[in-house]
């Protein structure tokens, strides 16, 4: 009964550990089998919060004895990025400057599950600080696709995404800047969501670009994502930025009939030359389940969607350079050995702290922000900015929804794009867009490529659109049954 | 386009002490990156106001009271420097 509860849904181990036909801390203990089978294969995880798991297992266990009313999430097993607080343990954002940082506090979506009875099992590997698309960036180690161990998981929430995959976990959490949640899910065919802009609070996430930063899950299938959504939302007098507006029941309202007779805009500038053949061509299958679905699809046109990845690394650099300037050696984290004096400290603590991706952007955000170059670079990106945002406002007077594919390709092996940072930052170019407009989007796995790779649906919605996105993919699902493919491990 | 002497004065001012390597390769890669950015510049932006963040919101206010959120010795813990409940740094100026 109890050996294959790595395979089940979140939902579903939940209503077993509910009807007491398992144990908390027998979940924890078949996870952390089950991980220690999978990590020499995939390295998804930096560390794991074991004595953390066991406590609060032993809490569940109890209150269940006791007879009290537990929630939906209780028991259930979550792998969180290495980007966020969990009080007590590392939070290292892959990065040598911080590989011995421990948390002093909790950051509020984590907090929130644990108080909900969810059971955190590990931190996953990133790229450094979330800065990069295949977690390569990572500078501890490599997180290999659980489909094919020759390929990237994507990034930077690659740990998250790979753990989903890979049946270490049924849900992850991690974060979303311009793809970071929804490219890794496409690339290991998991579900990752990206809520909008201040649904989630940022409290406890270290920060990359606080004006693009979001909190999202991982999971293998919809409801399950949409349960962690519903755990982690909310206002929070501690992010300024989340909104004070009421959560909908996410998971009580899930509903396949309400896409019949919506209209779901197919973004023509995000089906052309750049997309690889096989990607474009399971996107048409897609879009052809929605109209089977009852849908009308229709062609949309995003003109300034473009300029995204060129507004994205000014105006994310930018903001990395003034968050990124905390890292001093002197509060936390890593600092150098034998400066005499201050500035040579904090020079050589920087320099020897970080790795190459990140100093590229903090060198790209500096000039950006520098003293001549200002008007040029960053309110010119932040007034395109202003026009991508006017397109989603304007195709959305026309259609509910719309989709893209999530990423222009499948996997790519290891060191494919390392060399030329260019190539790897227009990965992003379908994620980017709503990142920059604030909008919520999903990625679905969609289908298989003929490497066996997965594909990823985009759906973006209109901002605080959720339900519908969720509607619109719990719909999706139910004919696609993408929940019931998971790779085979060697 | 940007020169290595421009690299160098970034350099300085994002406080990295940046190896003869890597200036040389930023100086090239940061210039690739940075054409491609300025493709930007065939945009209309004018009379166009600046999005500086995407969900508009209000500044939130409160009472300025003081409330002891963290305690100091759990603050240190992370110092990689600590002396006498405070966080220790090398020689500030002369």
């Amino acid at each position: 009964m109890t050996n294959n509860i790595v395979e089940k849904s979140a939902r579903e181990i939940n209503k077993m550990f509910l009807n007491k036909e398992i144990s908390a801390k027998e979940i924890v203990e078949a996870f952390y089998k089950k991980i220690k089978l999978a990590e020499p294969s995939i390295s998804a995880l930096n560390s794991l919060t074991e004595d953390l798991a066991f406590k609060q297992a032993e809490v569940l266990d109890k209150s269940i004895s006791k007879g009290e009313k537990l929630s939906p999430i209780a028991g259930v097993p979550v792998i969180v990025k290495d980007v966020m607080c969990v009080k007590g343990y590392p939070a290292t954002c892959s990065s040598k400057i911080l590989e011995s940082f421990i948390a002093p506090y909790e950051s509020t979506a984590t907090g929130k599950l644990w108080e909900a009875g969810a059971i955190c099992l590990a931190k996953s590997n990133m790229d450094e600080f979330a800065m990069g698309s295949s977690t390569e960036n990572s500078a501890f180690k490599k997180t290999k696709n659980p489909w094919n161990l020759n390929t990237v998981p994507g990034g930077s929430s690659g740990g998250s995404a790979a753990s989903v995959a890979a049946l270490e976990a049924p849900i992850s959490l991690g974060t979303d800047t311009g793809g970071s949640v929804r490219q890794p899910a496409g690339f290991c065919g998991v579900v990752g969501l990206k809520p909008t802009y201040g649904r989630v609070s940022r409290f406890g996430l270290i920060a990359f670009a606080s004006s693009l930063d979001q909190v999202g899950p991982f999971a293998r299938n919809v409801y399950d994502t949409a349960l962690v959504l519903q755990y982690i939302s909310g206002y929070d007098p501690k992010d300024s930025t989340s909104l004070d507006i009421e959560v909908p029941d996410y998971t009580g309202k899930l509903n396949s009939d309400t896409i019949k007779g919506k209209k779901i805009g197919l973004v023509k500038e995000l089906m052309g030359d750049g997309i690889d053949a096989e990607v474009r061509k399971s996107i048409e299958k897609s879009v052809q389940i929605f109209k089977d679905l009852g849908a009308e699809i229709v062609e949309v046109s995003l003109p300034n969607v473009k300029y995204a990845v060129p507004i994205y690394y000014i105006v994310a650099t930018a903001e990395a350079s003034s968050n990124l300037a905390r890292y001093d050696g002197v509060k936390y984290g890593y600092r150098t050995g034998g400066a005499k004096e201050i500035l040579p400290m904090y020079m050589s603590t920087r320099q020897e702290g970080f790795g190459q991706e990140v100093k590229r952007r903090i060198m790209l955000g500096t000039y950006a922000l520098s003293s001549g170059y200002y008007d040029a670079y960053y309110k010119k990106a932040q007034q395109v900015r202003k026009l991508v945002t006017q397109d989603f406002l304007n195709s959305f007077e026309k259609v509910d929804l719309l989709i893209s594919p999530t990423c222009p390709t499948t996997a790519f092996e290891f060191g494919a794009k390392v060399e030329d940072p260019l190539s790897m930052y227009l990965s992003d170019i379908a994620t980017i867009p709503a990142s920059l407009a604030g909008l919520p989007a999903i990625s679905l796995p969609c289908g298989f490529d003929s490497k066996k790779l997965p594909i990823g649906l985009q759906i973006i919605a209109p901002a605080l659109g959720e339900e519908l996105l969720l509607d619109a993919s719990y719909a999706f699902e139910g004919v696609c049954k993408f929940e019931n493919k998971v790779p085979v491990l060697v | 386009m940007i020169t290595k002497q421009q690299v160098e004065h970034v350099a300085k001012l994002a406080r990295l002490n940046l190896t003869e390597e890597e200036k040389e390769l930023y100086t090239e890669q940061l210039s690739k990156i940075l054409d491609y950015i300025d493709q930007l510049n065939e945009v209309n932006t004018n009379g166009i106001e600046p999005m500086t963040q995407p969900i508009p919101t209000v500044n939130v206010m409160r009472e300025d009271i003081v409330k002891r959120q963290f305690e100091r010795e759990d603050m240190l813990k992370n110092a990689p420097h600590e002396e006498y409940g405070f966080f220790r740094v090398p020689k500030i100026g002369e």
